[in-house]
């Protein structure tokens, strides 16, 4: 069967790149699966987001993406995140920490955007390390 | 002739410790370049691959009618972002670009197109602020070390003034390309709007795909676009920080040839001196050593 190339790109570096049987990343619209084959698609991503790589013989990849485009082209998905971790790169007490810390800030200000925001960012960067949130 | 040696003695001491800063400085630069680079390389993945997704929405809409894409008729107001560093001892690095973009200035105030300045990078700004041009907006602090989160605010600044109802009609970015370590060029580049072209020729890699756009290609388009923009600033600020970095470098090197140059030709003339005092000495002592003999002498 046919494979997908991904690349994984945030604007400071590449995050991660090779080979997967199918990718799985959330976009503005729902989760979108990729597999070899699939018609061309562009697609934007939420804040956030986890996506997931799947691979023969190897664990998923997994990775917090914040913001951002998919896009799949002749069997070349890249992913391009405004920024982005791998799930084994988190920091988890660091980043359980932040979302503390966001979710008090939601609670003490009726509507505060940086605090909802930091809370997503952190929640799926924990999502990505495999914790429950 | 004594003062004249320690006053020598004392240049030399000093042009010496000045060079020891300046060769200080120029392994500093190039080390720096090196990690300049690597941020520049680092950072090509993106970029190439948002301009091929903007090449790949671009191409599906048959007309691309996008705030960002439109080009007025009449252009009234121009910005331009000028990217300088924040410190100086890098030779003709701003210099240069401020005199590009004054040239700029001046074409776009000939076609009657008011400038509003945006300038990062202190040395930039100081320019500004003492010829008291109203700047539309200032960044000073990471011109050696630009993160996205810098290109980021630039960026929405100026998409902001752009979208505004009374704001700007184009937005043109001045400035510096890294080519190699030896060469640097100025550039001015238009930004916004983005101009698409249309061609009829096939492009290199067969035909493009035609994509599928979720949710829809207006607001694909509305949050492509902005990221594009924000790429094209951080790579101006990369390569611009890579380039200050070199033209630091070849500035602190003529700087310490310079020294060396100063402390060989003041040693030189120190041991002139020195060898003239000598001889002098010799003299006066023979000449009073003959004029004693020539005392005793005469009294036998």
């Amino acid at each position: 069967m046919a494979k997908l190339q991904v690349g994984v790109v945030s604007p400071e570096r590449e995050i991660w790149s090779g080979e997967a049987d199918m990718v799985i990343a959330k976009t503005v619209e729902g989760e979108i699966g990729i597999m070899p084959n699939h018609a061309p698609v562009i697609g934007v991503l939420v804040e956030g987001g986890v996506l997931r790589v799947k691979r023969d013989g190897n664990a998923d990849l997994v990775a917090a993406v914040h913001g951002g485009f998919i896009s799949v082209a002749a069997n070349e998905v890249s992913v391009l995140a405004e920024a982005a971790e791998l799930g084994s790169e988190v920091d988890v007490a660091a980043a359980k920490d932040a979302l503390q810390r966001a979710q008090a800030a939601i609670e003490s200000s009726q509507d505060d955007a940086d605090a909802q925001l930091e809370a997503k960012r952190n929640a799926a960067r924990l999502r990505a390390a495999g914790e429950e949130v | 002739m004594g003062a004249q040696l320690r006053l020598l003695r004392r240049r030399i001491k000093s042009v010496k410790s000045t060079a020891k800063i300046t060769r200080a400085q120029e392994l500093i630069a190039s080390s720096r370049i090196v990690k300049a680079q690597q941020r520049m390389q680092a950072a090509v993945p993106y970029e190439r691959e948002i301009t091929r997704a903007v090449t790949g929405v671009v191409s599906n809409t048959s007309s691309v009618d996008h705030p960002l894409t439109v080009a007025k008729e009449n252009p009234a107001r121009a910005g331009v972002l000028i990217i300088t560093s924040d410190s100086g001892f890098c030779g003709g690095f701003n210099a240069n670009l401020l005199r590009e973009a004054e040239a700029l200035r001046g074409l776009l105030e000939s076609r009657g197109i008011q400038v509003t300045p945006f300038v990062s990078g202190r040395k930039g700004v100081g320019w500004h602020a003492f010829r008291q041009r109203e700047m539309g907006g200032q960044w000073v602090g990471f011109s050696r070390k630009p993160s996205y989160n810098d290109a980021k605010e630039i960026a929405d600044t100026l998409i902001e003034s752009f979208k505004a109802e009374d704001g700007i009609d184009e937005i043109h970015i001045v400035s510096t390309e890294f080519v190699s370590m030896l060469t640097q060029n100025v550039v001015v580049n238009r930004i916004l709007p983005l101009e698409v072209v249309e061609t009829t020729e096939a492009p290199k890699d067969g035909p493009l795909p035609y994509f599928e756009f979720e949710p829809s290609a207006g607001a694909v388009l509305d949050s492509l676009l902005p990221r594009y923009v924000e790429s094209r600033i951080f790579s101006a600020l990369l390569q611009s920080a890579a380039s200050e970095e070199a033209a630091r470098r070849r500035a602190m090197k003529s700087a310490t040839d310079n020294a060396n140059e100063l402390i060989r030709v003041f040693t030189q003339k120190m041991n002139q001196v020195r060898q003239a005092e000598i001889t002098q000495e010799i003299s006066e002592i023979v000449g009073g050593a003959n004029a004693l003999a020539d005392s005793a002498a005469g009294k036998e």
